[in-house]
């Protein structure tokens, strides 16, 4: 229960943030610290200092800019949930959210921690792939811009630079005659994702035009369907041929086993997922 | 006034609903002190060294002590306090359980070393100071593997890691002929797996030693102070009992876990003394997953005969009972006279023969948990009922309602005696059956699950109905078992000079709602308002002596015992009342808080009759002063509720998941005092016992570690996993004790475990599947759709 | 060490702990307010959740000084002048509540529900309190208590609206 020492730094800037991340080794950003301070408690990670973001205001909101949803590292799961703008334009991104951890973990926890964070069984990565998200990130040397497929390189890992804060999410706002979802399969302790599966879909006339499936907590990082996304590409939305599109939804990644949900298993829910993904984006 | 039957609010909500519930980790004593335990993180593991220096020389480090330093003082170890022998004789083995180990870790959360500090900051950093260096060894972690020859020994002298192996009921020559003769046999073999108790509050205890007086406190999350104190100070540590308080203040929540002494409770004492100083340990949740004592863990086979007609000729039964690294304080009385004695359940089965082997494993010691023992039997028969009636094609109510025994009241009829050493008081068991068949619309639900059916989708209802042995117990009954103890309770009923009553009761309180109900039953028999009367609790200052709340007894027992004082205070304020009133103590009558000479309006008031009680002046010659009663009760027998539940659920085609959909619990505990709180009882208990059936469990692996030891895997059932619940009552009086009551808080998680898990066999029967382990996890259920 | 300002239960309070305290430590240990509860390690029970500017929150996943300048309210808070609030209240009445531990927490977590939902379905209730386990009452009276509130609070509101 106890973390071990550190020295505490509230950043009153994002450039102070950078410039404590750069002057202490071996320090870590603090957002909502839903992930981190369990960490700390359990002595799984011991930073010497900690710098407190959360109340950065260049970090928080969310807004429409020209065909683009941004949204703010620091705002919370329960401010995407409740957001009427996210729920208008990306809807999925708020029914996510709502399925996030517990009230009071959607009340402190960021959408920028859970990213940068990169849990396998986190909810965030699947719908940053899926919605085709641009992660904005500020550095020593300025601010860059990282694709959501470039982004998760692995178990707990990113293209984030230890010396740099993730500030915005940029997500394409889809044309008319999208839909979308997300459906999560909860791991019944921790209610993490064992699988999470967010789809959209743009039709025309009852033909998918455009399909982006994407799951997270199926193997060590989120991963895009392409085998889904190509299958239905092009043909006619009904259950048939979403039916035979999902059989891929596992293959091609080495799909996670643990006692919740074995290989097989997670691999047929993945399946299953996808189908009432693609099913309930309609 | 009656206050008996009436849900009356709690009065200890007050303090509760405003943070001024007061549990063990609140207390902050001056000069305190604050201990750490480090333990082995091996199931089991030789411990080479153990370096403390750097620990010690840390800010803050006020002492560490290590098994070697335990050994050196000339501690014992914690002691069990049921001994069960051998089929030959011999005594169960017993070896010794150090409160921290010297030389050999035997399970996962083995204390090794105390850290004590200036503040509980510095103990936990210097823990990670303390070199030890282990060398690990073999762990063994299943009970019927752990028999096999050649496996690692958990203790070198117990062969084949038994503790003791034990059989009740019919000789087994008799049950083997009556089930040759059977037209029909059903067999199972399941696992009743390991499950934690997880009471919200973690576990802590807070030693405190006087060296003016010699006197020590103890502050502990106890179910029973006095007894803790009793094993302490008897077995563990050899301090005089008068020179030792014991303190179980709130306790929140225990269910048999907080029944037991633990190792950190005689470790916070007797370093107390060692540094003059208060010591405080709290358990976080993850040390409380490794140390509370856990529950079940049961392997068995069991067979069930029956003839062309389906009524049950035998049953017979082998059990390998897995208890831990040593024995807990009840250990090996669960699997053994809790269960094995509960194995006639409400049927007029004629041959029983049960075998059990308890069995030690590198795991956390398994003791009582809620039901303790009585889960586990009627797990075993409602399973075999239920896949019974699926074998032979009958409807697994209709089954049961024939293989009943009769209802008997225990005053006219007698008591029913059991094949395995019980006689059962009163029993109405077809009543709730069908009390619970009509509360589910059974014929309607068949209807829908048959239209369900078509579209596809499963449903499935089950069964359950069970019977517990509860009231624990008549004291020359239990030690002829082998309990160390005598389960009495005791009660002191003060009578103020005021009127005002304050009872002392050796039952402990942790969520019950002792402060209500006892207060209610006192009140009525006085014809006193509520008001008046307190109910002193978990303080052995303050209470001569308790055998503490654990088998449904509080009400039963230390109820009864109330009952008996109360009886002693009448009795004499009849005799003052009689010399107020210048009559004869048979002419009068007390109701309405006075003595009234009988067919007339002279009466003398229950406060003026206490008050001369105090003040007596003008007083009976002979009599003496005052009007306080001690009363212990040993119960005449066991208490036996019953009760019928039923359980609707869906399964998932696609995914496995289950989802309760209704519960309907019909119980019979006998009489109820405050029906608000028996409900209450009950519905904590169903989710406790539909736990086990769909989410809780724990899971060790090859090397005895516990791998779902926290929240993030282990599956504790949250509000939106569960229905509201459909509960209702029918009373069946016990005859053998004043208030009639049975008890209450197991019940509901005796019967509905199996309930559940019959439901899920019920949906998944169009797949031919009759068995299936629990908990019934989504994969689980799936696998066996798909296999 | 640093220093820590808030305004608990309306009182402001000024204390300087080590960085590394928790909330709830602050709050039971340092100002002796022992009626939140740690249930878990894991930031999974929710026994130690607080309101932190009228939401809730797990006290026991946030530092004091992460807190510094908020509002807190704790169960201790939420009496008024000696009356209880609707919702100590409502688990009085239907006995949502049993040992007591998690009760707080439950508490706070129905608070922050009520603030922005005073007509709660059972279903939402159920999913509302997701972050808050209970061990002794099934939940069962723990869902009629907090609908006990939400109607003695609507019943309130409309009392003061007509
Ligand atoms: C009980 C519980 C249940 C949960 N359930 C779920 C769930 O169902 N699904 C789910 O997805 N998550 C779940 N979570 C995790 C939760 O969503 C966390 O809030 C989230 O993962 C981390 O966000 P945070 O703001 O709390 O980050 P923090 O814990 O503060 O930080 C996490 C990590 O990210 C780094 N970091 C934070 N912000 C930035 C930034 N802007 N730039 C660079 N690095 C940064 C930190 O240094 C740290 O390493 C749960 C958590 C808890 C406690
Ligand atoms: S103590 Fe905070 S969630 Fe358990
Ligand atoms: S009342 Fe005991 S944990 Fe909820």
């Amino acid at each position: 229960m106890i973390p071990t020492g550190f020295t505490y730094h509230r950043a009153s800037s994002l450039k102070e943030a950078l410039d404590l991340l750069n002057t202490h080794d071996d320090a870590k950003l603090l957002a909502g610290g839903h992930s981190l301070i369990p960490a700390l408690k359990l002595r799984l990670n011991q930073p010497a200092h900690l710098i407190d973001i959360s109340r950065l205001d260049d970090l928080k909101g969310i807004k429409e800019e020209g065909g683009t949803l941004v949204i703010g590292a620091g705002v919370t799961h329960g401010e995407i949930a409740h957001s009427d703008l996210v729920k208008e334009k990306v809807a999925m991104l708020a029914e996510a959210a709502d399925l996030i951890g517990d009230v009071q973990v959607r009340n402190v926890g960021t959408i920028g921690g859970s990213l940068a964070h990169a849990d396998p069984a986190a909810d965030w990565p699947a719908l940053m792939l899926a919605a085709e998200a641009e992660i904005t990130v500020l550095g020593p040397n300025g601010s860059r811009s990282i694709s959501a497929e470039d982004f998760f390189t692995g178990f707990y890992e990113t293209a984030l630079g230890e010396d740099e804060v993730l500030t915005s999410i940029r997500i394409p706002i889809p044309p008319a005659g999208t839909s979308t979802s997300y459906q999560k399969f909860m791991q019944p302790a921790s209610r993490f994702a064992i699988v999470g599966c967010a789809a959209m879909i743009t039709r025309t006339n009852g033909t998918c035009d455009r399909v982006r499936v994407a799951f997270t907590g199926v193997a060590d990082k989120a991963y895009r369907a392409k085998g889904i996304e190509d299958a239905l590409t092009g043909k006619a939305y009904d259950t048939g041929n979403i039916e035979a599109a999902v059989s891929s939804a596992a293959e091609g990644v080495d799909v996670m086993s643990d006692h919740f949900a074995s290989e097989e298993y997670r691999s047929h829910l993945a399946r299953v997922y996808a189908r009432k993904a693609l099913s309930a984006a309609s | 006034m009656t206050f008996i039957g009436k849900s009356v609010k709690r009065v200890e909500d007050q303090r509760f609903l405003t943070g001024k519930g007061r549990y063990t980790d609140d207390i902050v004593l001056p000069g305190m002190t604050y201990a750490y335990i480090l333990r082995s993180p091996y199931a089991h593991a030789k411990i080479l060294s153990i370096n403390t220096s750097k620990a010690e020389a840390m800010d803050g480090v006020v002492k560490i002590f290590t098994g070697k330093d335990i050994a050196a003082a000339g501690i014992n170890g914690v002691p069990c306090g049921w001994q069960v022998n051998f089929k030959n004789g011999d005594t169960m083995k017993e070896p010794p359980h150090p409160l921290l180990v010297a030389d050999k870790a035997r399970y996962a959360g083995d204390g090794v070393a105390m850290i004590i500090a200036e503040s509980k900051e510095a103990a936990r950093d210097a823990a990670d100071m303390v070199d030890v260096e282990y060398e690990e060894l073999d762990a063994v972690t299943n009970a019927a593997d752990a028999v096999a020859d050649g496996k690692p020994l958990v203790h070198d002298d117990a062969p084949n890691n038994m503790c003791f192996d034990w059989e009740l009921g019919n000789p087994i020559d008799e049950v083997n002929a009556a089930m040759s003769a059977a037209d029909h046999i059903t067999s199972l073999e399941f696992t009743n797996q390991r499950v934690i108790p997880n009471a919200m509050e973690p576990r802590a205890a807070i030693g405190q030693y006087e060296d003016h007086s010699g006197k020590y406190t103890l502050h502990t999350t106890s179910q029973n102070p006095h007894l803790t104190r009793l094993l302490m100070c008897a077995f563990v540590l050899g301090v005089p009992e008068h020179k030792v308080r014991v303190v179980a203040p709130d306790v929140g929540g225990g269910f048999g876990s907080k029944i037991f002494h633990y190792a950190e409770e005689a470790l916070v004492i007797w370093a107390s003394k060692q540094l003059n100083r208060p010591v405080k340990w709290t358990s976080d949740r993850s040390e409380a997953f490794l140390t509370d004592a856990h529950g079940r863990d049961h392997i068995s086979k069991a067979e069930m005969g029956f003839d062309k007609d389906g009524n049950i000729l035998a049953l017979r039964v082998k059990t390998h009972a897995n208890l831990g690294a040593y024995l807990s304080t009840f250990a090996p009385c669960v699997p053994t006279w809790l269960h094995g004695t509960l194995l006639q359940g409400l049927y007029t089965t004629p041959k029983i023969n049960v075998d059990v082997t308890g069995v030690f494993t590198h795991t956390t010691p398994v003791d009582a948990y809620r039901g303790a023992g009585r889960p586990e039997a009627t797990y075993l028969l409602e399973r075999l009922l239920d896949k019974a009636a699926l074998e032979m094609k009958r409807d697994p109510a209709e089954l049961r309602l024939q293989n009943f025994i009769p209802a008997f009241d225990g005053v006219k009829e007698e008591g029913y005696m059991t094949q395995v050493a019980l006689q059962y008081d009163s029993g109405n068991y077809h009543g709730v059956l069908e009390r619970a068949l009509e509360m589910v619309g059974y014929e309607d639900f068949r209807k829908e699950q048959a239209a369900a059916r078509d579209e596809g989708r499963l449903l499935g209802i089950g069964f359950s109905t069970y019977i517990e042995a509860c009231g624990i117990a008549p004291s020359a009954v239990v030690g002829a078992l082998g309990a160390r103890a005598g389960l009495y309770e005791s009660a002191q009923v003060r009578v103020q000079p005021t009127g005002k009553v304050s009872v002392y009761s050796g039952s402990h309180s942790h969520g019950q709602g002792h402060e209500t109900t006892f207060a209610q039953v006192v009140a009525d028999k006085l014809g006193i308002p509520l008001e008046d009367v307190e109910i002193v609790h978990g303080d052995s200052e303050a209470v001569a002596f308790g055998m503490g709340t654990y088998g449904s007894r509080s009400l039963a027992v230390g109820g009864s015992a109330i009952v008996r004082s109360i009886e002693k205070v009448l009795e004499k304020g009849a005799q003052i009342a009689a010399h107020k009133l210048e009559a004869n103590p048979e002419d009068l009558e007390y109701a309405g808080g006075k003595w009234t000479v009988k067919g007339t309006d002279k009466s003398v008031a229950f406060g003026d009759v206490a008050l001369t009680a105090y003040v007596p002046h003008d007083y009976p010659q002979g009599l003496e002063p005052g009007m306080d009663f001690s009363s212990f009760y040993d119960p005449a027998n066991f208490t036996y509720p019953f009760g019928a539940h039923i359980a609707i659920v869906e399964v998932d085609k696609d995914t496995g998941k289950v989802s309760l959909k209704r519960f309907i619990a019909v119980d019979d505990v006998g009489n109820v005092i405050n029906p608000m709180i028996v409900d209450g009882q009950i519905h904590g208990g169903l989710a406790q016992g539909i736990g086990q059936a769909l989410f809780e469990g724990a899971i060790y692996d090859e090397y005895g570690q516990l791998t779902n030891g926290s929240y993030m895997d282990y599956t504790m059932p949250r509000a939106d996993d569960l229905p509201s619940f459909e509960v209702d009552r029918q009373v069946t009086p016990c005859p053998h004790n004043p208030l009639g009551v049975k008890g209450a808080g197991e019940a509901g998680c005796i019967g509905s475990t199996p309930a559940v898990v019959n439901a899920v066999m019920d949906a998944l029967a169009p797949f031919g599947i009759k068995d299936l382990e629990m908990p019934m996890t989504p994969e689980r259920v799936w696998r066996t759709m798909n296999s | 060490m640093a220093k820590v300002e808030l305004i608990v239960n309306g009182q402001s309070v000024e204390k300087e702990v080590e960085d590394r305290t928790l909330l709830a430590q602050f709050l039971r240990d340092t100002l002796q307010l022992t009626g939140t509860h740690v249930g878990c390690d894991t930031s999974s029970c929710g026994a130690c959740t607080i309101l932190v500017d009228g939401k809730a929150v797990k006290s026991c996943t946030i530092l004091a000084v992460q807190a510094d300048g908020s509002h807190i309210k704790t169960i201790e808070g939420m009496a008024t002048n000696g009356a209880l609030h609707p919702l100590q209240e409502g688990f009085k009445e239907e006995h949502g509540l049993q040992c007591g531990f998690c009760t707080p927490g439950m508490i706070m977590t129905a608070a922050d529900l009520l603030s922005h939902n005073n007509d709660p379905s059972e279903q939402e209730i159920r999913e509302a309190l997701e972050g808050n386990f209970c061990r002794c009452t099934g939940y069962h009276n723990i869902v009629r208590s907090i609908q006990h509130a939400a109607k003695k609070i609507r019943s309130g509101e409309a009392a003061v609206s007509a």
